[in-house]
């Protein structure tokens, strides 16, 4: 397997989904996001967002959960394969992150990841810095959030 | 100030302006909690791993520092604000690891604003955040844009 291949490259990976439940976005929210319309139903049906919805941030952790779920499963498949995974390293950042819309408790979200090129890290030899296009879809095929994420991989 | 007592709406915030939003204390428990739930990577849930890491110690997740980062501006100014949330950021850029026993630190810096212009009553105001840690090494910087109700402007609510 060659290193574009073990990455995926150009291809949309579903990493899996989540449900999200009325007392996971309260519990979420009362100790990062305190925010009326996170932690109350009533707060939220009078707010603009018109019901209970989970944090952005919440939603962006979500999409990490799966990340690093989707990541083991495709070293298996690497693996099974009969070549070595490739390494992951710390993250460096993540840019144009929109929440396009919130996801509300009881909203089924669809995480995605599209690895979209890579690139030579200077003073670092084994290290490359990894583009990736990341999304979350609700239950009604609406995207509801997505960023450009930049992480350190290695060949391994 | 708003006529529901709410100190910061679009009119109070000047460009320019930096306020000091807090600090936090990072303890091991919480970042193991966090990491089981969101981003279960050895780096983040054993003292071990963490060292033997690029990281250098058990390090808290990328998302839970922006989530950390989120409740100090909440706690700082966003609940006593008009605030009608974010539509996104522009970055948010991890500079170092956030490490169990740190004390992070908040401070803004009001980079722009701008009245909407499908909505009278609603301005946008560009926010920078940047977190130091004890050393007062940069630790994460982030850039957004939030939505806040004028003074004047509580008539949706």
């Amino acid at each position: 397997m060659t290193f574009e291949e073990k990455l995926a490259l150009g291809r949309t990976v579903e990493l899996g989904s989540h449900t999200f439940t009325a007392e996971e976005i309260k519990t979420f929210a009362r100790k990062y996001d305190p925010q009326p319309f996170h932690v109350s139903e009533e707060e939220a049906r009078k707010s603009v967002l018109g019901g209970l919805c989970a944090s952005g941030w919440h939603t962006a952790a979500m999409w990490m959960r799966h990340h690093v779920l989707g990541r083991a499963a495709a070293e298996e498949r690497i693996r099974a394969a009969g070549g070595s995974p490739i390494v992951f390293g710390p993250a460096r950042g993540l840019t144009d992150l929109e929440w396009l819309k919130p996801a509300y408790a009881g909203d089924t979200v669809t995480f995605t990841q599209t690895a979209l090129s890579y690139k030579a890290i200077p003073g670092k030899p084994d290290w490359y810095m990894l583009q990736s296009r990341c999304e979350a879809i609700n239950q009604d095929g609406k995207p509801i959030m997505r960023f450009m994420a930049s992480v350190m991989v290695s060949e391994g | 100030m708003d006529a529901n007592g709410k100190r910061w709406t679009y009119d109070d915030f000047e460009v320019g302006m930096v306020l000091d939003l807090g600090s936090v204390a990072v303890e091991a428990g919480e970042i193991i909690e966090f990491a089981r739930q969101f981003d279960p990577q050895p780096m983040h849930l054993e003292d071990a791993a963490g060292e033997a890491s690029l990281l250098g110690g058990l390090s808290a997740a990328g998302f839970h520092v922006g989530a950390m980062m989120m409740r100090l501006m909440c706690d700082g100014f966003l609940l006593d604000s008009t605030s009608q949330g974010a539509p996104g950021l522009d970055f948010l850029h991890w500079r170092k690891p956030v490490l169990a026993g740190d004390t992070i630190s908040l401070r803004m810096t009001v980079e722009a604003k701008r009245e909407s212009k499908s909505r009278p009553n609603l301005g946008l105001v560009t926010l920078r955040q940047d977190l130091f840690n004890q050393h007062n090494e940069q630790v994460c910087e982030m850039r957004s844009t939030v939505m806040f109700l004028k003074r004047n402007g509580s008539e949706s609510r």
